[in-house]
């Protein structure tokens, strides 16, 4: 089962998938570089207050994180679901 | 700063150490086969790799070098949080599917599949070296660093100890034991980095960090005509007065004939304490006036003032996580800043009050206002700085080989996002650490790495202990991990592939525990020569390498279907040249030469801005000039 490209099973599904990934890295690139835009263009919209008590850096880059983390479970699920969907022999 | 030994600290180091060991033994025996010594034999765990990944990516950088950057300029260093995790995006939408797909051990079997090009090996198997011997050069300043204080030896024994234990690691069992022992490590690593955190935030924040900690001495001032003329307190001797870049009075004072530094005050009306190191004229080193083992060298680091719900407290007790952050906002906080004094052999650390909602904003390192006087170039030092990271981390060779360790691309998927969360917790937690460390008079300003252990040593022996030893494996870890890379490219891609050497299975295996020795000795030599570099400096500069010279290649390769063998490798040697040429004429290695940071030809301290366009550039001009060659190019990737 290791190893090399040419031993491994066709993948249906890698196309579909593949363009599934780079959506999904568009929205989170446009999300990162508004970060680094506001640092750049107006870095004291940064100290305003968003969310309770907490400032937009704080609110913005824990965001950030927490958004990797949830779009990489969902971007997961869809692919396994393709991969199961398009890949029965 | 001098530290006292533990014995604790002693045992459970050895303890540790000790079953890394044991767990490379057991490993050895199992390994015989190449793919077995480069890739783990395929067949590790997608949630044990997920782990392993964090272990290789939370490496002396992240650990010492982001926590040490919080404590001492705030929320500039948790940039370096948001831009490290950022860049597995990256890795996971765009990456690790289609790299898994196409390459056997290394990085350059991926880019170079589809081609079967000399020329891509060649640049392939140079640009991994390059870039993993960056990142080696902090992973060896840190593990000397740590054994100062938690092994009462002396930097380069740290160094040797790693180094030593490393090429045992390697040259025994290759990528199954590392990665064993970088999953236990990761683990452990999360595990306490929460504990940590959970005792920073029960601790609270407070005005007195404990009965250790010095009240730094303030003595009266009597100015006429904004001149220093007297002092009010007759135990004191006025000895010399220094003005510093026209705006810093330093003024030395005598007392039971130990001279210690002190700062002008703003308003002029008082002189307070500041830290300082002094080689006197007999070459002796004196800390605040006193030999080292007076221990007259403190730990610094404190709040001012504490307001919760507008009302002043002297301590808050404990806190909730997002309560320690808005009543950290309300506070006020001593950070100290370092100025060396001309014509002096004197550094001096004066207190610096900042206010906590500057130390959750940017700004404090990477100037980005307007208002606090940034300039074009360091805005673009900050943007070339969150460039570099966000692509970075897909473009680090120690990193793409842990693809290879898992059997499936879905396999490959899932450690990734297993990866994304636990690395993504880690972040959210360096700053608690760090900020933490900035107010518990934990600091050691001469070393902002050991901000971390130091934080836990305030909270108790055994804590420091432990959380030292971990950090120490991180830096076993993730050395491994590098020296496998390097050890695949000068084995596996350079004398197998490039030089055609048809090596059998375990003549390529010995090829690389040889090569894996070789660059061992390397590491061991350059972590003693580069002691006392900043280790997040480096890492830095190895992402900035890394993104330049590989990721432009890989992202071509997977989505530009005219993307040439001579592309790419055109590529790859335009982003090592210029980004180690613009690195190399920068403002911070011209302080580093002994020159005026004002004197670089190039004021900006971050390649990646110029270096990552221009690699993928000269990837789309000598691709489309070299079109004729794609006729022959083995079509795998897209056909499947």
């Amino acid at each position: 089962m290791h190893g090399p490209a040419a031993k491994m099973e066709a993948d249906k599904a890698a196309a579909k998938k593949s363009k599934l990934g780079v959506t999904l890295f568009i929205v989170y690139t446009l999300l990162y570089s508004g970060f680094v835009m506001i640092g750049l263009f107006n870095p004291e919209l940064l100290g305003v207050h968003v969310i309770g008590k907490q400032n937009l850096s704080i609110v913005y880059g824990f965001g950030l994180i927490v958004l990797a983390i949830v779009m990489g479970f969902i971007y997961n699920a869809i692919c396994t679901r393709m991969e199961d969907k398009m890949n029965i022999k | 700063m001098i530290y006292d030994v533990s014995i604790w600290a002693i045992i459970i180091f050895v303890v540790f150490v000790g079953s890394v060991l044991g767990l490379s033994f057991y490993f050895a025996r199992k390994t015989k086969s190449a793919s077995g010594y480069y890739a783990a034999g395929g067949n590790i765990h997608w949630g044990v790799n997920g782990i392993a990944f964090a272990g290789d990516y939370l490496s002396a950088a992240s650990f010492l070098g982001i926590c040490g950057m919080i404590a001492f300029s705030g929320y500039d260093g948790f940039l370096y949080s948001i831009g490290y995790l950022a860049g597995w995006v990256v890795a996971l939408f765009l990456v690790a599917e289609p790299l898994k797909r196409l390459g056997k051990y290394t990085f350059t079997d991926a880019l170079d599949a589809r081609f079967n090009s000399k020329s891509i090996k060649l640049t392939a198997s140079i640009s991994t070296l390059i870039v993993s011997v960056f990142y080696l050069i902090p992973q060896m300043v840190g593990a000397g660093d740590l054994v100062v204080p938690l092994l009462g030896l002396p930097h380069y024994a740290g160094v040797l100890i790693v180094g030593t234990i490393v090429i045992f690691i390697v040259a025994t069992a290759g990528m199954t034991s590392t990665t064993y022992v970088q999953f236990i490590k990761g683990a452990l690593l999360i595990v306490f980095s929460t504990i940590l955190t959970i005792y920073i935030l029960n601790n609270g924040l407070t005005l007195n960090p404990g009965e250790k900690y010095h009240e730094f001495i303030k003595v009266g001032a009597v100015v006429e005509d904004q001149k220093l003329v007297g002092i009010t307190d007759s135990t004191y001797s006025l000895k010399e007065s220094v003005t510093v870049e026209g705006k810093y009075t330093f003024v030395s004072l005598e007392k039971n004939e130990v001279v210690r530094w002190f700062k002008l005050s703003g308003d002029s009306s008082y002189l307070e304490e500041m830290l300082s190191i002094s080689v006197a004229d007999d070459g002796t080193t004196l800390y605040n006036g006193e030999p080292k083992s007076a221990q007259k060298f403190y730990q610094v680091g404190h709040l001012t003032k504490i307001v919760v719900d507008g009302v002043e407290v002297d301590k808050t007790g404990p806190l909730g996580p997002f309560k320690f952050l808005s009543t950290m906002e309300n506070s006020e906080l001593i950070r100290f800043t370092k100025k060396a004094m001309p014509n002096k052999n004197t550094t001096v650390w004066y207190p610096t009050p900042t206010s906590g909602r500057d130390m959750i904003n940017p700004g404090l390192l990477y100037k980005v206002s307007t208002k606090a006087g940034a300039t074009f170039w360091t805005k673009m030092n900050f943007v070339s700085l969150m460039l570099a990271l966000f692509l970075g981390t897909s473009a680090l060779p120690h990193i793409l080989i842990r693809y290879y360790t898992v059997s499936s691309q879905r396999a490959a998927r899932k450690s990734t996002i297993v990866a994304i969360a636990a690395i993504g917790f880690f972040y959210m937690l360096t700053l608690y650490m760090g900020l933490g460390a900035s107010v518990n008079g934990v600091l050691d300003v001469e070393s902002s790495n050991m901000s971390g252990p130091l934080l836990a040593k305030y909270f108790g022996i055994g804590l420091f202990s432990i959380i030292s030893a971990i950090a120490f494996a991180t830096v076993l870890g993730t050395v491994s991990g590098l020296i496998v890379a390097s050890s695949g490219a000068i084995a596996h891609d350079f004398m197998d592939k490039y030089l055609n050497m048809k090596m059998d299975d375990r003549k390529k295996v010995k090829a690389g525990k040889i090569a894996a020795f070789g660059v061992g000795i390397f590491a061991i030599l350059l972590g003693i020569l580069f002691k006392g570099m900043n280790v997040s400096f480096l890492v830095g500069l190895a992402f900035a390498v890394a993104a330049s010279a590989n990721l432009p290649a890989i992202l071509f390769l997977l989505f530009w279907e005219k993307t040439t063998a001579k592309g790419i490798a055109f590529s790859i040697v335009t982003g090592i040249l210029s980004s180690v040429f613009i690195i190399l004429l920068s403002p911070s290695m011209y302080e580093r030469y002994g020159l005026l940071k004002s004197a670089a030809p190039i004021p900006l301290d971050n390649p990646g801005i110029i270096s990552i366009p221009l690699s993928a550039l000269v990837l789309v001009v000598v691709s489309l000039l070299s079109q004729k060659d794609n006729k022959s190019k083995v079509e795998n990737y897209h056909n499947d």
